[in-house]
């Protein structure tokens, strides 16, 4: 019997990643060109540090040693050639970097952060004045407001909690999106229908004695609790 | 400066037109230049009330249309010469007003006219939202009844978002006329009160015209109410609320019942 048994072969792992490099599309004449190179150079030093580079060479026709001179210029001012592009394989060395197809542009971003457009985005949302029927004011994001009453035939509906400051004859649904913890306060309740995280409560279940006080609507588990606020 | 004024409701059947030709005829008592514009296109009733369906030969949409001019298509009214109709066409409907038309009568109404009152057809429609949708100011008729009011709150919410001035980001000024106010059925709480009508509207009133037989009187000669017989209750409070469209400050009285001395000997409530 054959004790040994023969180590597997490891596959060799391979992934794919991408990256963005600038092309830099040289001109005749060459040396005027890189005159441009080195005013950008000089304007901030450590641009070209560290970021591939790919020689686009499209719109030239250099023999292969001019190649290498261009390549060696690059190099003498700290800028590394990744690959080349748009230039028949027998024009370049084996020394050379290696010739790319496949390109796609894309945008160069800028990489500074950019925080202030989340914060920009409100977390709730004020109505100053009657909500009338017929309307209907919806509210994802977060939790609304009524400095007024909201009318018979009207409806709130709020990602959040809905506080209104006049007395609430229509409809209110708080914590569409799931929220259990999203609440209902209003000065006077006469609604018609109150609904919060999907479970409701039409105006027939509404006890009559909570009418003319201030209420709050909550959830506990899946019941509807309307209390009187203090 | 020339106004609109649109006559509004929602609901039908509250006394749209008998308060535009009311506060028409008594804006034009007071001296001021009066068009009422009838928008119930395919249901006008504001000739009928004014005493000239007779006299009706061009209309609005004739207009829009260019088959007539404006001055054609004016009727003015015989017992007072500032008061002019521009009547519907009875025999087309809603969709032959187009905004531009609209747009265009109006501005040439506003080069010739003080008011201009439009009365507008119960709905929330095009003929309704093109009659409010140029007005400056709005009277929105409510009877004290729930599903009155609750149209009334409809219409305010469209006049808040639907007329040019809203879009401007202006405000059409509001007021609330109640009308059909039965004084025994309000004594006896049958009715909402003012102030729950006003409480679930929050618009200033602009008057409260008690339900009277004086109007459909009025209404069956083709008169005005404030013409017919300037002293019955419904046409004294018309003539307060357009004193107070003209910016006076008349004090509000909300009707009570009268009860005569038989009913009081026999204590029997008003009817």
């Amino acid at each position: 019997m054959d004790a040994m048994a023969r180590p597997k072969r490891k596959p060799v792992r391979m992934r794919g990643r991408s990256y963005v490099a600038f092309v830099f599309c040289p001109a005749v004449p060459i040396l005027g060109w890189l005159e441009e190179i080195d005013t950008t150079l000089r304007q901030s030093p450590g641009f070209f540090v560290g970021k591939p580079v790919v020689l686009d060479l499209s719109a030239v026709d250099l023999s292969c040693n001019a190649i290498a001179q261009l390549i060696a210029s690059l190099e003498q001012r700290n800028i590394r050639i990744l690959g080349i592009e748009g230039v028949d394989a027998a024009r370049l060395d084996p020394s050379m970097p290696p010739l790319l197809t496949g390109g796609r542009n894309c945008m160069l971003s800028s990489s500074e952060p950019k925080k202030r457009e989340s914060r920009s985005k409100p977390s709730s949302l004020l109505l100053d004045g009657q909500v009338r029927s017929g309307q209907s004011i919806v509210f994802p994001e977060g939790d609304v407001t009524v400095v007024g009453s909201v009318s018979s035939g009207a409806e709130i509906v709020a990602g959040g909690s809905i506080h209104i400051y006049g007395t609430l004859r229509g409809r209110a649904m708080a914590g569409i999106n799931g929220n259990p913890a999203a609440r209902i306060y209003c000065q006077k309740i006469e609604a018609e229908l109150l609904a919060i995280d999907g479970y409701y409560r039409t105006a027939e279940e509404i006890d009559a004695r909570l009418c003319d006080r201030p209420t709050q609507v909550w959830l506990e588990g899946d019941i509807v609790h309307i209390t009187p606020l203090n | 400066m020339a106004k609109v004024l649109v006559v509004t409701s929602g609901k039908g059947g509250v006394g749209k037109t008998t308060s535009t030709a009311a506060l028409g005829a008594t804006l034009a008592q007071m001296g001021e230049k009066v068009v009422v514009v009838d928008f119930d296109v395919g249901l006008r009733n504001l000739d009928l009330i004014l005493g000239a369906e007779r006299r009706v030969v061009f209309d609005f949409i004739n207009v829009v249309q260019g088959v007539a001019n404006l001055s054609q298509a004016l009727i003015r009214d015989k017992r007072l010469e500032n008061l002019w109709l521009l009547p519907a066409s009875q025999t087309r409907d809603k969709d032959a007003l187009t905004e531009e038309g609209v747009s265009k009568i109006v501005a040439e109404l506003r080069t010739k006219f003080d008011w201009i009152i439009c009365d507008s057809p119960a709905g929330i429609e095009r003929g309704a939202t093109l009659a409010m949708r140029y007005a400056d100011e709005a009277v929105i008729v409510t009877n004290p009844e729930v599903s009155s009011v609750r149209d009334s709150d409809r219409i305010i919410g469209m006049l808040d978002s639907k007329t040019v001035k809203a879009e401007q980001g202006e405000q059409v000024q509001k007021h609330l006329l109640v009308t059909r106010f039965d004084t025994a059925r309000a004594a006896r709480g049958e009715m909402l009160s003012i102030d729950d009508v006003l409480e679930i509207l929050a618009t200033p009133l602009l008057g409260i015209i008690p339900e009277s037989q004086d109007v459909l009187r009025a209404s069956n000669v083709g008169s005005p109410v404030t013409l017919n017989d300037a002293r019955s209750a419904p046409a004294r409070a018309y003539i307060d609320a357009a004193r107070r469209l003209m910016g006076e400050t008349v004090p509000m009285m909300v009707p009570v019942a009268r009860k005569g001395l038989m009913d009081r000997l026999l204590g029997r409530r008003a009817a």
